[in-house]
């Protein structure tokens, strides 16, 4: 038996796999957004035809978090803001894996901020999810930093005197290569494009709006929605940065004026992953570093026969 | 004094090389059969500024810097500037020669390069004044000049050295060995012939020192390098290949001796955003099945705290370096001290269970390494080492026999794909991931690895039931707690039967004891050796196992003597404060003798504090604080 035989195992996949079976019980409120980005990623799992043993799914903390417990895969629900590092590492130590990762906006844009950035720039073979609802859900509704300017909360019972950050800008800035925004009361959109940034190879960047109606009544249920593929008005190539830099703008304005605009955004195929450049230059050896532990036939060089020689 | 030793300290700018001078005298003298010690200091800054490296070098195995120093080589800073003359005292460019009067000891020999200085600024600083009253040998030589003569001025340095194997009357055939095995061509040629004019120059001196040279002879091949060089080497041979860090000294040091060689070995090495990645990313690598360290320094291992307790809570095994410098904040930031203590066995929220080793040489910086990788990897639980700024820099000749030991790759209590199928799962189909009494008995549940059939499992930093689901349950809570601190008595047990940490010095039936941590242990050894010598009844314990604590090694020893002096580099005496509270007595039989001003101890301060510990006397010092025991 191979170490890892989970992975590639080729067969018709049914997405209630990936369901826990009869625990743990839903936690989320009646109404929450998350559920849509629950069921959109299940119902891309059979699409990408990956069995829940090799996908490894890594959260924040909050309400989002939580993902991973009503997800059946390999799951790791880290600290807040921190899901994303976690997620790399695993990535590298064995690129064979499929790597999810997904948080709220408050941890991907706020204290994971940094990662956020770095791992867009690095552009890891992955695919990131933020639910935004633009809110702190779990601690029970303080501004977050997709609220909009203005927006009172019991942390800024003045209203918000800060723009709300602009993430799809932020990434396509960052070095992220595919970069789009869908919305939980649009299913079959979130679960294609939850699909294609799986199958991209590269930092696939979601934002994912999501309605909390319990600490952010005011907020739209991004109802009605565009979607930009979709729509006449938005005639722009995907793959072309200032063409996608300029609808991100436009997305990005719009939002906080009442019209949700969804869609690919950015998708860039050429540029290598890092992990391809990092073994590119020999950084990185060619099979998955994990498998080697468990590969009774590896050789185990050790310093006493390679570097010593230039202590003697 | 006739000296049975030598102590060279080299003095010159940052950036004048050196460094890798003394560390060429240092091998060029282990070659010829001597023990070489290296202690080095530094000023925080990038170029320029004033900075020695002594060299100690004896027939017998050496265990600290010792006092003072009784060969000076001054080579005159020649980054040296004065960009506002009032704020700083003197010549910048004389520095490394009066700034080193204080630990000359009398009757030693200064050799300083005269070709950078004026004469009548030399007059100034009293250097005659100071060799007359000490009995120094001063040498001015020309040794820009000579340099120069045959290639650049940079190779002063060469000629520094020709000059000092002449005068100290030792043969230039290692250093000829080492010239020859670093250069070729043109450099070749030019330093050997700066080498063989400084020598012949300076033989043709007459200077009539006492300074004697010992001739030494190893009975086994040698190799001399770092603390840091034996942690990176003891974590590859136990496997690691992932590490992830980012700068800070003098961690920098392991993280750059790993990320220059992990790729040759396999491995990987990932320079990150921040300190809370560095530690992410171990934990993320160690999750997918590779052995992984991490590491910082105080503020960055500051920064680490959160994914230490996800690791702790995870039962993720990771490999953690702590390099401690002065401390509080960014302190001192090339200076050494032991302070970091409390913030590596206390950092993060709740109930915590780690191990934490404290390597006292470059010895156990190997060893113990690898125990933590090992202990890591078998419990499932995060493993420190923490060493100094001192233990970092200081290079030491020791057999290369003791690097020749088997690699263990084993990833510990990782289950294979066979055994998961025999392995316990619930019935939604999760393997049980974190069962309450694992089936050997044990406190530790095996693991699997994503991408293993039917391994599947939720890691998380909240309270989580066997599956690992998150639950507040009650009984769940306490049985989880449970054999998670459980481990730390397994580890300890572990650690009696296996290895011992802990180091006795001295004679088994002394009156009074030396309890030391870390990095002091060798300079409290010398110490110990001469008190005894001094007539008194000394004996020394070093302890290494920082958690989980060898309470009954450490009770024993307590209980026979009668007092005990606990040395460290702190101000609040942090290791006294680890043994009272792990052994709940002792506090009226312990006191303590404090450094902390960014230098390690000299043996001779320990004898002095010790002796006036004893009399009752202050301490004559003002450099320690004596502590006395509780009720004194
Ligand atoms: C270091 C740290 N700071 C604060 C918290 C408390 N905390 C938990 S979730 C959360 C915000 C969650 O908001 P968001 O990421 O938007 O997710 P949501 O709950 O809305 O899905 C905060 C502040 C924490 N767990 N850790
Ligand atoms: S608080 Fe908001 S985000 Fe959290 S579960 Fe409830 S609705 Fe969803």
């Amino acid at each position: 038996m191979s170490a890892f035989s989970a992975i590639g195992e080729e067969r018709e996949i049914d997405r209630d796999e990936f369901t826990p079976g009869i625990e743990p019980q839903a936690t989320w409120c009646p109404g929450c957004g998350d559920f849509g980005v629950l069921k959109a990623l299940k119902q891309a799992m059979p699409e990408v035809g990956k069995n829940p043993d090799e996908v490894a799914l890594f959260t924040g903390i909050g309400c989002s978090g939580k993902l991973n417990s009503y997800f059946n895969s390999y799951g790791f629900h880290t600290i807040h803001g921190r899901s994303l590092p976690v997620a790399r590492a695993a990535k590298l130590a064995n690129p064979n894996l499929e790597v999810i990762a997904a948080g709220g906006d408050g941890d991907g844009y706020g204290i994971g901020g940094n990662h956020t950035i770095h791992t867009a720039r690095e552009n890891h073979d992955m695919t990131y999810i933020v639910f935004n609802n633009e809110i702190f859900g779990l601690t029970k509704g303080q501004t977050s930093p997709t609220s909009p300017k203005g927006h009172k909360s019991k942390t800024q019972p003045h209203g918000s005197a800060k723009s709300p950050i602009r993430p799809l800008s932020q990434q396509l800035n960052a070095g992220a290569t595919y970069i789009a925004r869908t919305a939980a009361v649009n299913p079959n959109q979130a679960k294609e494009i939850i699909a294609e940034a799986i199958e991209h190879d590269g930092f696939a960047h979601i934002d994912f709006l999501t309605q909390c109606p319990t600490w952010n009544k005011d907020a739209k249920h991004y109802v009605p929605y565009t979607d930009v593929q979709q729509s006449d008005e938005f005639d722009f190539d995907v793959s072309d940065r200032a063409e996608a830099a300029e609808m991100m703008r436009k997305t990005e304005e719009r939002l906080y004026e009442g019209e949700v605009l969804t869609g690919r955004m950015y998708v860039e195929d050429e540029r290598p992953s890092y992990g391809q450049e990092k073994r590119a230059i020999g950084e990185m050896p060619e099979e998955p570093l994990a498998e080697r532990y468990f590969d009774e036939d590896a050789e185990w060089e050790r310093t006493y026969d390679n570097l010593l020689e230039h202590h003697k | 004094m006739t000296d049975n030793e030598l102590i060279w300290r080299i003095a010159g700018g940052s950036g004048d090389g050196i460094d890798s001078t003394s560390q060429n005298f240092a091998k060029a003298l282990m070659w010829s059969g001597l023990n070489v010690f290296t202690h080095r200091h530094y000023p925080s800054r990038i170029r320029g500024g004033h900075t020695y490296v002594e060299v100690r070098a004896k027939d017998e195995p050496v265990q600290s810097r010792g006092d003072g120093y009784n060969f000076l080589l001054a080579l005159g800073d020649s980054f040296a500037r004065n960009p506002q003359e009032e704020a700083y005292y003197g010549k910048e460019e004389l520095k490394p020669l009066y700034e080193n009067f204080d630990d000359l000891r009398e009757g030693g020999v200064l050799l300083y390069d005269e070709g950078l200085l004026d004469d009548e600024d030399v007059d100034e600083i009293g250097l005659e004044e100071a060799a007359e009253e000490n009995d120094w040998h001063v040498v001015p030589m020309d040794l820009r000049g000579i340099a120069k003569e045959h290639g650049r001025e940079i190779m002063r340095n060469t000629a520094g050295i020709g000059a000092t194997a002449a005068i100290l009357d030792i043969s230039t055939d290692e250093f000829e060995k080492l010239i020859k095995q670093n250069m070729s061509g043109d450099m070749q040629e030019a330093n050997l012939n700066v080498l063989h004019d400084a020598y012949e120059a300076a033989s043709e001196l007459d200077i009539d020192h006492d300074i004697e040279v010992p001739e030494g002879s190893h009975d086994e091949e040698q190799v001399i390098l770092s603390g840091s060089n034996a942690i990176s080497y003891g974590a590859i041979d136990e496997g690691c290949r992932f590490i992830s860090g980012y700068p800070m000294t003098p961690w920098t040091d392991v993280f750059t001796i790993m990320s220059q060689h992990l790729p040759e070995f396999g491995g990987i090495s990932e320079q990150v955003e921040d300190e809370i990645a560095a530690a992410a990313l171990a934990l993320g690598a160690s999750h997918a099945g590779v052995k992984a360290m991490s590491g910082s320094s105080g503020g960055g291992f500051a920064l680490m705290s959160e994914p230490l307790g996800l690791a702790e809570m995870t039962e993720t095994p990771i490999v953690l370096v702590e390099a401690m410098r002065a401390g509080p904040s960014t302190g001192m930031p090339t200076k050494p001290e032991q302070a970091d203590l409390e913030h590596v066995l206390y950092t993060s929220q709740g109930d915590s269970a780690r191990v934490v080793f404290a390597p006292a040489n470059i010895r156990e910086c190997y060893t113990q390494t690898r125990s933590a990788f090992r202990i890591a990897y078998e419990y499932q639980i995060p493993a420190i080492v923490i060493y100094d700024q001192k233990i970092q820099g200081e290079l030491r000749n020791l057999p290369a026999s003791h690097f020749d030991e088997e690699p263990n790759a084993d990833p510990g209590s990782v289950l294979t794909e066979a055994e998961i199928q025999d392995a316990a799962h619930h019935s939604s189909g999760k393997f049980q991931r974190f069962l309450h009494e694992p089936e050997d008995g044990s406190n530790v549940s095996p693991r699997s690895v994503p991408g293993q059939k039917d391994g599947r499992f939720l890691a998380t930093g909240n309270e989580h039931n066997p599956s690992g689901h998150i639950s507040e349950d009650p009984e769940n809570r306490i049985a989880q707690m449970n054999r998670r601190l459980n481990k730390l008595d397994d580890i300890r047990a572990d650690l009696d039967e296996n290895t011992s940490h802990q180091t006795y010095h001295g004679p088994e039936d002394a009156d009074h004891g030396i309890l030391v941590w870390g990095s002091q242990q060798g300079t409290v050894f010398e110490a110990v050796d001469r008190l005894n010598e001094n007539g008194h009844s000394v004996k020394a314990l070093g302890v290494s196992d920082m958690a989980p604590y060898p309470k009954e090694e450490v009770s024993e020893w307590l209980e026979s003597v009668d007092e005990a002096l606990v040395v460290e580099m702190n101000a609040t005496a942090q290791f006294r404060g680890l043994t009272q509270k792990e052994l709940g007595k002792y506090g009226d039989k312990m006191s303590s003798l404090l450094k902390y001003n960014g230098n390690p101890f000299e043996p001779a301060e320990i004898v002095d504090g010790f002796e006036s510990s004893i009399d009752g006397e202050e301490l004559a010092a003002s450099n320690m604080k004596y502590v006395p025991a509780a009720g004194d």
